[in-house]
């Protein structure tokens, strides 16, 4: 299931494999403890399975982003981690120690809510302060971690205000603070941005990622939204139906997904069913239907002759031209039936094999000023690509 | 967003509306009061109705403010049976508020964290008793308690008191009447209250480290003030005038303001100085209520 670490090569071709961090890949050294580890775990609710025979591992200092359509289990994966749902069956350790049968209070986890949860009846101040209270800290070192975090967060001054004087950005970072503060071994953050507008959701990612690094905290985010898990997240697992599909760093999710439901859920894609023909090496040959005959690079590649599977092609890979290429191979003659402008790329629908043939998605990033566009609806014009662009999905 | 509405229609339709309580209150508070305050300011005399001056139209305005006068109230202030009965009662409902509230917090909150299919059956639960008429719940009581009545026997029956408790005819016997009676009035706010309550709110404590005690102390109840206020008011505002329970199950000696109300308007048929109590029970009751009017002004900030 886990692509990457079945076939470390896939991972050393690329310039940066995996974390932007680049000397930081602890999931790779089999001698390293997780901080996080879920065995076999199962979670019920009646009838329905949220979360199921599950094992994951998380190391300390990583950013872990879990990313998956609602109902797929990924909030109860969370609230196991918290302590208010307790497994059905397994175990979850922390540092090595079983917590499954630990109360919510006595773990040194912290939750930042997605409702933010603050309280309304206490100031900010109070608010952040709540934590340290409850382990009986002597005041003055109350009152100075809360006075740095409210300086970490941006919210000097306003430790005196109540939560329903605050905008949503401002709510948003005091619930932060108010989980930080207590210096967790693990802070699991519930769809922290998703009640923050795109200009401040932008922003707030990178705060997050600078506080994650420079706390040296571990962060487990949860989002239905595959951008934000893109930019923090170190690894992201994709998770449905109570399982995860894909454990690995972004760049993997997205150029090498371990599955079509994967390949699909993160970003767009352009599914070809084809039907291999030879392999030579790392050299994948196929027939399509509609394309013809294609090649594709892959590593190791695992299929056989005569095996009928699916080939992805994601949209920024494709080149359109007027004129047919000079490749051989790996290329289509289509017609435009749609063009999408988004200023910063145009997003095409091309009609590939007459007009009840395959709609192929093609983005091209408008790197220049020019208002004529070069491309217009009804256009002939040649789809192509490269060997390495094609990628093998699992069904 | 909104439809645009002709501007002098729209204002018209907005005073009248805004009017409506007002009229309300001038109808049905404020014009009964001004008549009880016309009588608690008369004298009492054998008349029909009993009490003198009568108004003598708008001629002898002057001649009849003349003859009103504060005497009642005076009356109220040297005979100490007067300011006896009020702090009595104020003892009386007060104990009631507190016992009811200390007996309606664990069921309402009992009731708020119970599954929502059962929150229905549990609130008609606390209304149910309203379906009988309130004199035969208090009646019901004089049986319960009465020497050798069912609260004794069951008590002697497995050997917990040897002698009947005498309960009947003490103040002990008017709070277990009115706290019975009242306490639906204090469970209803405080469940409204306790249900609204976020529960992430809770279970953000328990992660912050706060034990399922401190939790409460810290969240639930301070949360919960207002449906403490509420419920409070409407147990010790009834309460206080209370006249049936100190009746029913009270002593001879049980003072309250509603009997002795009752007394100067029927046996002593003193009806000036029967509206002068009402008078002064209402300031009583006013003064602490637009207290708490603020107290929850302010609170507001906390609750939304």
């Amino acid at each position: 299931m886990n692509r990457d670490s079945s076939r470390p090569e896939a991972a050393g071709r690329r310039a940066s494999p995996g974390s932007v961090r680049r000397d930081f890949q602890p999931w790779n050294d089999p001698a390293a403890k997780p901080l996080v580890e879920f065995r076999n775990v199962t979670k019920r609710f009646g009838a329905v399975v949220a979360v199921d025979r599950l094992s994951l591992s998380i190391h300390a200092r990583e950013f872990f982003a879990l990313l998956g359509p609602s109902g797929c289990g990924k909030t109860t994966l969370m609230r196991l981690l918290a302590g208010f749902e307790q497994p059905d069956e397994g175990e979850i350790l922390l540092d090595g120690i079983d917590i499954t049968a630990v109360p919510p209070h006595r773990r040194p986890v912290n939750m930042m809510f997605q409702s933010y949860a603050l309280f309304p009846h206490m100031s900010v101040g109070d608010n952040i302060a709540y934590g340290l209270k409850r382990e009986g800290l002597p005041k003055v070192e109350i009152a100075a971690r809360v006075d740095a975090m409210l300086g970490r967060v941006r919210l000097k001054g306003m430790e005196k205000r109540r939560p329903d004087q605050l905008s949503g950005g401002q709510r948003q970072r005091v619930a932060l603070a108010r989980a930080l503060v207590k210096q967790p071994k693990l802070l699991l953050l519930d769809e922290p941005l998703g009640a923050l507008d795109k200009k401040l959701r932008e922003e707030t990612q990178y705060e997050l990622m600078d506080l994650q690094a420079d706390l040296g905290l571990t962060f487990m985010v949860v989002t239905h939204d595959q951008d934000e898990a893109m930019t923090m997240a170190d690894r992201m697992a994709v998770m449905d139906h109570g399982r995860l599909l894909q454990i690995a760093p972004p760049d993997l999710i997205y150029e090498a997904p371990a599955s079509r439901f994967v390949a699909e859920f993160v970003g767009d894609i352009n599914l070809i069913a084809g039907k291999v023909t030879a392999i030579e090496g790392d050299l994948v040959t196929l027939e399509s239907q509609t394309l013809g005959v294609i090649e594709l690079d892959e590593d190791a590649p695992t299929c056989r002759p005569g095996d009928a599977l699916t080939v992805g092609l994601r949209p920024e890979k494709i080149a359109l031209s007027h004129d047919e290429p000079a490749q051989a191979i790996n290329k289509v003659a289509g017609e435009i039936w749609d063009i999408g402008y988004l200023g910063d790329m145009t997003m095409v629908q091309v009609m590939v094999g007459g007009d009840d043939g395959k709609l192929f998605k093609v983005s091209l990033t408008n790197r220049t000023r020019r208002i004529e566009r070069p491309f217009a609806w009804e256009d002939k014009v040649w789809l192509s690509w490269d060997v390495e662009a094609g990628m093998v999905l699992a069904s | 967003m909104s439809t645009p509405v002709p501007r002098s229609g729209g204002t018209g339709r907005g005073l009248l509306v805004a009017a409506i309580p007002y009229l309300w209150l001038l109808a049905f508070f404020l014009a009964p009061f001004v008549i009880v305050l016309r009588i608690a300011l008369s004298d009492a005399a054998t008349d029909q109705p009993p009490y003198a001056p009568h108004f003598p139209g708008f001629g002898q305005l002057g001649e009849f403010l003349s003859a009103l006068d504060l005497e009642n109230f005076r009356l109220l202030g040297d005979d100490p049976l007067y300011w006896q009965s009020y702090l009595s009662s104020l003892r009386i409902a007060g104990l009631t508020t507190l016992i009811a509230l200390a007996i309606g917090y664990p069921l309402a909150h009992a009731m708020a964290l119970a599954p929502k299919r059962w929150q229905g059956i549990l609130l008609v639960l606390v209304i149910l008793p309203f379906w009988t008429s309130f004199l035969i719940r208090v009646y019901a009581w004089i049986g319960i308690l009465r020497p050798d009545g069912l609260l004794d026997m069951a008590l002697m029956g497995i050997g917990l008191t040897s002698e009947p408790l005498r309960l009947l005819n003490t103040d002990a016997a008017v709070l277990i009447g009115m706290v019975y009676s009242y306490l639906p009035f204090m469970v209803l706010p405080l469940f409204s209250t306790l249900q609204k309550l976020d529960g992430t709110l809770l279970e953000a404590a328990s992660d912050l480290g706060a034990t399922p005690l401190t939790t409460f102390l810290t969240v639930t109840l301070p949360l919960s003030i207002p449906g403490i206020l509420a419920g409070s008011a409407l147990v010790f505002i009834p309460a206080i005038g209370e006249f049936v329970i100190p009746d029913l199950l009270g002593g001879s000696d049980t003072l309250m303001v509603g009997k002795v109300l009752w007394n100067e308007f029927f046996s002593n048929r003193d009806w000036p100085l029967a509206s002068a109590v009402a008078i002064v029970l209402l300031v009583v009751l006013v003064l602490p209520l637009m207290l708490l009017q603020r107290a929850r002004g302010q609170g507001e900030g906390g609750v939304r």
